[in-house]
C-alpha cells in the first residue's frame, strides 16, 4: 500500500464525511447559475419610455414605432416638448426619455446631423447604462436603415456588444461564474483544509514522516482538483440546458484552461494557508484575497472598461480576469488558442510564479 | 551508523540554531542512550521546540553536530524521518477517520505492508483494550483513549526513537499515569523516548532529564542526582530556581 494513495484516500474520506461542506460545494455552483440566470439578470424589459417629438412627421413616427415594437421598451408618453420630463422622471412614471431635435426630420433629409438626446434614469447605474445602450441601439438601427434607403450617406458605428446581440446576461455571467466557482473550491477549500491540519496538529505528523512536502501538498489538493473539475462540467451543462448559453468553441480547450486556472487558484490557496495558522484567518484571507477580486475585478459582473485606471491596473494581476476573457472567448466567440494564446500565457506565467511561491513558502513554513 | 556508538540514540554537540540575531538553541550538548526515557524540560520559549525540530529533521541547525539514530541531521534527515516516531501536544490523529483508518493511513505513510498493518493493529488494540472501537471515528473516543491511541500509532512503524512533545497536556491525572505506563512499556521494548513536559512530577519518572533555559541546557542528569546537587526536594523547586532569572521571557 503506497503512502501517496493512502493520503488520497484519507483526503477523500475527509471530504465525504463532511457531508454539509460537500453538499455546499457541489450545489452552490448549481444554485448560483439559477440565481444569476433568473434573479440577478441585468437584461431589462418594458422600460417606460417618453418620446419627445417637437415636430412629428413620417420619419419621426417611424422611429417612435421602432421603439414601441421592441420588447425592451414600452412607450408610456409622447410629448411635444421636454418640459414635463423632470417631473416624470422624479415620480418614476418614466425611466428613459428619447428627445428629438426641433427639426429632426428636416435636418436628416438635408443630410445635416440630426441630434437625439437619450436620457436614462441612472439611479441604478447598471440598468441606467443598459437602458441607454438599448435606446442607442434602436436609434442606430434606424439610422442604418435610413442610410441604406438614401444610398448610404451615413456610416454608423457598430453596436458594442457584438458577441451578445440579444444581450442575454446569462451568456456573460456563466464564464465568470466558472471562474468564481473554481476560485471558491480551489483557493478557499484548499486554504481551509491545509490550515485545518495545522490547527489540529496533524500537519506536523505528516511533516515529520518520510513523506516529501510535494507529496503532502499534492495528496491534499488533488481531491479538490477533481471537485473543481466536476463543478465546471456541472455549470457548463446547466448553463447550456437551462439558459441555452452557447459553447461555440472547444469543450476540451475550455476544460484545459479550467485546469490551468484551478492550478492558479490552488497555489493561491496554498500560499494563503502557509501564511496563516487558523482556519478562520485562512477563510478571511481567501475571501479577501481571491473571491472579492474575482467578483469585483475580473469583469465577471462589473465591466473593467468603466473602472477608474487604478482599478483597471490592479485588475491585470487578478488571475480571474484572464480566465474570464478566455472562457468568454471560447464559449461565446468560439475562438481557439490562436486568439487566446496571450491570455493563456499570462495565466500560465501567473501560475508558475504562484506555484513557485507556494512551494517556497511551504518550505519556509516547514523550516520555521 | 558507522562512526556512531550503537548504544547512543541521540547525540548532540554544540548544537545551535539562530533566527536572525536571536539564538533559540545555544550550543547544547547531550547524549541520549538507547532505551532511555529522556525528559527534555524548559519553560515556554526556552528553545525546546526548536531543538525537537532540529532532531526530527524539520529544521537545519546553524552550527554544531547532531546524530539521531546514527544519522546526521544535516545530510540524512530523510533517514531520520524513517527511524523516528512523533507525537505532538496537539492531537495527532484525524478525528473524522475511524481508528482503523487512522492506523492504515500511518501504516501506508511508513511503507508497512498490509499484512504488517493488520497484525500490528490487532496487537495494539488488544494491548489498549480498544478492540471494540476499531470502527469508531476517533472524535467519539474519550480524550484519554485518544491520547494513548495516538502514542501507539506513533510507535506503529516500530521507530527506534519516539519524540513526545508535551503528550500529556490537558489530560487528567489518571490518564497521565496510564500514559506513562505505556511510555515505560515502550522503553522496556528498547524504544528510546524523548519527552518534553510541563509537569514536574512527570520529570521524576524519567531516567534522566535536562533543563533548558534561554536556549542553553542548565542542568542534566538523573532526577535524584540533580535534586542532590541543587539541594532541593523536588524537580519543581529546582526548575523554578533555574528558570527564574528569565522567567519573564517567553515567545
Amino acid at each position: 500500500m503506497s503512502a501517496f494513495t493512502g493520503l488520497l484516500r484519507k483526503e477523500s474520506l475527509h471530504i465525504l464525511r463532511d457531508r454539509r461542506t460537500l453538499f455546499v460545494v457541489i450545489f452552490m455552483p448549481i444554485l448560483q447559475v439559477i440565481l444569476f440566470g433568473y434573479a440577478i439578470r441585468t437584461d431589462i424589459s418594458g422600460i417606460r419610455l417618453a418620446f419627445v417629438d417637437p415636430s412629428p412627421d413620417a420619419t419621426t413616427i417611424e422611429l417612435r414605432n421602432r421603439f414601441a415594437a421592441t420588447d425592451a421598451f414600452r412607450l408610456s408618453r409622447v410629448l411635444p416638448n421636454s418640459g414635463p420630463l423632470d417631473q416624470l422622471f422624479a415620480s418614476g412614471a418614466i425611466q428613459e426619455a428619447v428627445v428629438l431635435d426641433n427639426d429632426f426630420a428636416n435636418r436628416l433629409a438635408r443630410g445635416l446631423p440630426a441630434r437625439v438626446l437619450v436620457v436614462a434614469d441612472a439611479s441604478e447605474p447598471n440598468s441606467g447604462s443598459a437602458m441607454e445602450s438599448y435606446a442607442v441601439a434602436v436609434i442606430q438601427g434606424f439610422q442604418r436603415d435610413l442610410a441604406a434607403r438614401a444610398g448610404g450617406v451615413q456610416i454608423v458605428a457598430e453596436a458594442r456588444m457584438r458577441f451578445n446581440p440579444t444581450r442575454a446576461s446569462s451568456n456573460l455571467f456563466v464564464p465568470g461564474l466558472i471562474a468564481f466557482v473554481l476560485t471558491i473550491i480551489s483557493a478557499l477549500m484548499t486554504a481551509i483544509s491545509l490550515t485545518r491540519e495545522k490547527e489540529t496538529g496533524t500537519m506536523e505528523i505528516l511533516l515529520v514522516s518520510p513523506l516529501k512536502p510535494l507529496e503532502i501538498i499534492v495528496g491534499k489538493v488533488l481531491a479538490y482538483v477533481v471537485i473543481g473539475f466536476v463543478s465546471v462540467l456541472l455549470v457548463v451543462a446547466e448553463a447550456r440546458l437551462v439558459f441555452a448559453v452557447p459553447l461555440r468553441g472547444s469543450l476540451l480547450l475550455l476544460l484545459g484552461e479550467g485546469l490551468l486556472y484551478i492550478l492558479t487558484s490552488l497555489s493561491l490557496g496554498i500560499l494563503i494557508s502557509s501564511r496563516t495558522s487558523s482556519q478562520r484567518v485562512a477563510m478571511i484571507g481567501a475571501l479577501a484575497g481571491t473571491m472579492l477580486p474575482t467578483i469585483l475585478l475580473s469583469g465577471f459582473i462589473f465591466p473593467i472598461e468603466s473602472m477608474p485606471w487604478p482599478l483597471r491596473a490592479i485588475s491585470n494581476i487578478v488571475p480571474a480576469k484572464w480566465f474570464v476573457i478566455i472562457a468568454r472567448g471560447i464559449m461565446l466567440k468560439g475562438v481557439g488558442l490562436d486568439y487566446l494564446w496571450q491570455e493563456t500565457v499570462i495565466l500560465l506565467v501567473m501560475t508558475i510564479v504562484l506555484v513557485a511561491a507556494a512551494t517556497r513558502s511551504f518550505r519556509i513554513r516547514l523550516a520555521a | 551508523m558507522t562512526t556512531a556508538d550503537r548504544s547512543v540514540a541521540i547525540e548532540a554537540r554544540d548544537l545551535t540554531r539562530k533566527f536572525g540575531t536571536f539564538t533559540a538553541v545555544d550550543h547544547i550538548t547531550f547524549d541520549v542512550a538507547v532505551g532511555e526515557v529522556f525528559g527534555f524540560l524548559g519553560a515556554n520559549g526556552a528553545g525546546k521546540t526548536t531543538a525537537i525540530r532540529i532532531l526530527t529533521g524539520l529544521l537545519a541547525p546553524t552550527s554544531g553536530t547532531a546524530r539521531v539514530a546514527g544519522h546526521d541531521v544535516y545530510t540524512e534527515s530523510e533517514w531520520i524521518k524513517r527511524r523516528i516516531g512523533y507525537m505532538s501536544q496537539k492531537f495527532s490523529l484525524y478525528e473524522d477517520l475511524t481508528v482503523a483508518e487512522n492506523i492504515r493511513l500511518y501504516g501506508g505513510i511508513y511503507d508497512l505492508t498490509r499484512e504488517q498493518v493488520r497484525e500490528r493493529t490487532t496487537r495494539m488494540l488488544e494491548r489498549l483494550g480498544l478492540e471494540q472501537a476499531i470502527g469508531t471515528q476517533v472524535r467519539a473516543l474519550p480524550l484519554g483513549w485518544r491520547q494513548k491511541l495516538a502514542f501507539s500509532v506513533a510507535l506503529l512503524h516500530e521507530p527506534s526513537i519516539v519524540f513526545l512533545d508535551e503528550p500529556t497536556s490537558g489530560v487528567d491525572p489518571i490518564t497521565r499515569r496510564q500514559f506513562w505506563e505505556l511510555i515505560y512499556e515502550a522503553a522496556a521494548r528498547g524504544t528510546t523516548v524523548f519527552v518534553t513536559t510541563h509537569y514536574m512530577d512527570e520529570a521524576e519518572y524519567c531516567d534522566r532529564i535536562s533543563i533548558m533555559v534561554s536556549g542553553r541546557i542548565e542542568a542534566l542528569g538523573t532526577p535524584a542526582a540533580l535534586k542532590e546537587r541543587f539541594s532541593v526536594d523536588s524537580i519543581d523547586e529546582m526548575f523554578v530556581r533555574l528558570a527564574r532569572p528569565t522567567a519573564g521571557i517567553a515567545t
